[in-house]
């Protein structure tokens, strides 16, 4: 009886009586919840349009964040360092178009995905022979992203929210409007679809593979850069960060993976769900629910509703 | 609508507008097709039949560049290629269909009709990732032209249906009007009727002829259905195990003793 109570009663009555605390849990939630979807739309980007589940994601943030504060530590100033640190995301875009997904054309996708773990492999060595294994810390200032803290004194209470939390969601929510403007509305973003729908018929009417898979995976490589600059304003910039690709997965899971809004609204769920759940629930448990929170749901999702929140629904005809 | 506007010369009606010269195909020990020789002539609808496995599919993608022969010339609007590319061929305005359809399966039908624009276009990447301008203008223009092929086509109200849940026959159409979207000088029909009851048949044929009359489109179809044939086609040629065994005009072709033995089988 009282398990219960303190499962499902306990935790509101604390939301009810608290709701600065609350307000301060979602916020947390929602701003983990927007990085989460950075990094999904990273994957979804490129599944969209080779059916490719591309494992090294992760390790791109971790590159092109470390390219960033490389380029600056040796001397670089900090715009030409991201205009660089750009252009090499462009150039790793046409050799992975050159040397991985070229030769593999036609391959099937277990092939594809297996490739990527290689590239992953050659980007955590490539990496750490540059720049070094030690963790940096992002040039936030020198790139004018904001610092320090808003408090704002609400419902009884405090409510602090970090600037750069909030430039973050800004920057996330502005790129995924125009990337999801971009696939549904114009001519490129219909080419995309269309060779991950079929790669002859794209042919038949013109369509360039290389140029499209280059474009995606440019795409991928500038939301890689976006999504290593605000995780490592948060901590700092490691090779640790490669981890939290995997908490791409639950999103995936929720959103669909062909869905661009799903990435967003699945990460928000996911990182939303995540820090209330610790926050009230967590104790319970003895706390590290966190770690583990976002698979249990993901794995209710798979059991009724495997193809994601808005994921295309797959029809076979028979 | 428009003339055709691919690159390249252009060709009077009744000249050559594309003619394969002792074209060869093989996969492995496989002769798929055996030095074959034809052309098709600007404006007419140009038939290639013939039993089962007797190469036309083999034919048709190495018009359209999917597949590479290893010997013979391809002569494409007074241009000599050993062999196309797929870009290559939809530049210079070859469209096809394919035997078993492949849309875009999970976009709408005006998707995959525009889709079929793409070459037409070309406001430039910065402008579509605004979605303004010059990008917005051409969308509207363009849309406007893949209107007219929905009204021609007479697919107005599934025009917002993602393509996978049509029916086998309204897909063989889209898939049309995606073609006819690239406005081009050659068409490549492979099967355009099969699998199809007798009333879509008779639809998909008007569809041909008017293609042919209104829009001056060459055409080249492999069919199965011979009664189809003899009254679409101007000229036929006929293959059987790669070899060509014979071309003329329908009549000609249905009186051939070969064709005759290909078609019915022969007494070994």
């Amino acid at each position: 009886m009282h398990l219960i109570y303190q499962i499902f009663i306990d935790p509101f009555v604390q939301m009810g009586s608290a709701p600065d605390l609350f307000v301060q849990t979602l916020w947390e939630g929602l701003v983990a919840g927007v990085l989460y979807s950075l990094i999904a739309l990273g994957f979804v980007l490129i599944f969209k349009a080779s059916g490719v589940f591309n494992f090294a994601q992760g390790i791109m943030v971790v590159f092109a964040a470390l390219t960033l504060v490389g380029l600056y530590a040796h001397g670089v100033p900090a715009f030409l360092a991201l205009a660089i640190t750009i252009g090499v995301m462009f150039l790793l875009a046409m050799a992975v178009e050159r040397l991985v997904l070229r030769p593999l054309v036609n391959q099937p996708e277990i092939i594809l995905f297996m490739a990527t773990f290689g590239l992953t492999y050659i980007l955590i060595g490539f990496g750490e022979l540059i720049f070094g294994g030690d963790p940096k810390v992002m040039i936030t200032d020198q790139l004018y992203l904001p610092s320090g803290s808003y408090t704002i004194k609400a419902l009884g209470g405090f409510v602090q929210m970090q600037k750069i939390d909030i430039a973050a969601a800004v920057i996330a929510s502005a790129m995924v409007a125009s990337l999801a403007v971009f696939f549904q509305k114009t001519r490129i973003g219909r080419a995309l679809r269309a060779v991950a729908d079929s790669h002859r018929a794209a042919l038949s009417v013109g369509i360039s593979l290389e140029y499209i898979w280059v474009t995606v995976w440019f795409a991928a490589g500038i939301v890689a850069l976006a999504t290593g600059i605000m995780w490592g304003a948060r901590s700092n910039v490691s090779f640790a960060l490669e981890i939290i690709s995997l908490k791409a997965l639950p999103v995936l899971i929720l959103g669909g993976f062909t869905s661009i809004p799903g990435a967003i609204i699945g990460g928000i769920i996911i990182g939303v769900g995540e820090k209330i759940g610790e926050f009230y629930w967590g104790p319970l448990f003895g706390s590290g629910i966190e770690e583990w929170f976002a698979y249990v749901i993901a794995l209710i999702f798979l059991l009724f509703r495997p193809q994601g929140l808005f994921g295309e629904r797959i029809i076979e005809r028979i | 609508m428009r003339a055709p506007s691919g690159t390249g010369p252009e060709v009077a009606v009744g000249d050559v507008l594309l003619s394969v010269e002792n074209v060869s195909l093989s996969f492995g020990g496989v002769k798929a097709v055996n030095d074959v020789s034809f052309d098709i002539r600007k404006g007419e609808i140009r038939a290639i039949i013939g039993p089962n496995g007797a190469g036309k599919t083999s034919m048709l993608n190495v018009i359209n560049g999917f597949y590479h022969p290893q010997q013979g010339r391809i002569t494409f609007k007074g241009e000599t290629r050993p062999q196309m590319r797929p870009y290559e061929a939809a530049h210079g305005g070859i469209a096809r269909t394919f035997q078993n359809v492949a849309l875009f399966r999970g976009m709408t039908v005006l998707d995959n009709i525009m889709a079929g624009r793409t070459l037409k276009m070309h406001a430039s990447f910065f402008w579509q990732l605004l979605h303004f301008g010059p990008a917005m203008n051409e969308e509207v223009e363009h849309r406007h032209f893949v209107e007219e092929i929905i009204e021609f086509l007479k697919i107005q109200e599934i025009r917002r249906t993602p393509v996978g849940r049509l029916p086998y026959g309204m897909q063989k159409r889209v898939e049309l009007g995606r073609a006819l979207a690239m406005e081009p000088e050659l068409l490549l029909l492979d099967e355009p009727m099969a699998g199809m009851n007798l009333e879509e048949k008779e639809d998909m044929s008007r569809f041909v002829l008017d293609v042919n009359d209104h829009y001056g489109t060459t055409i080249a179809l492999i069919e199965h259905d011979m009664g189809v044939v003899m009254d679409l086609s101007d000229r036929v040629v006929v293959l059987d195990h790669g070899i060509k065994i014979a071309d003329g005009t329908p009549d000609d072709v249905k009186k051939n003793q070969a064709v005759i033995d290909a078609y019915l089988g022969v007494a070994h």
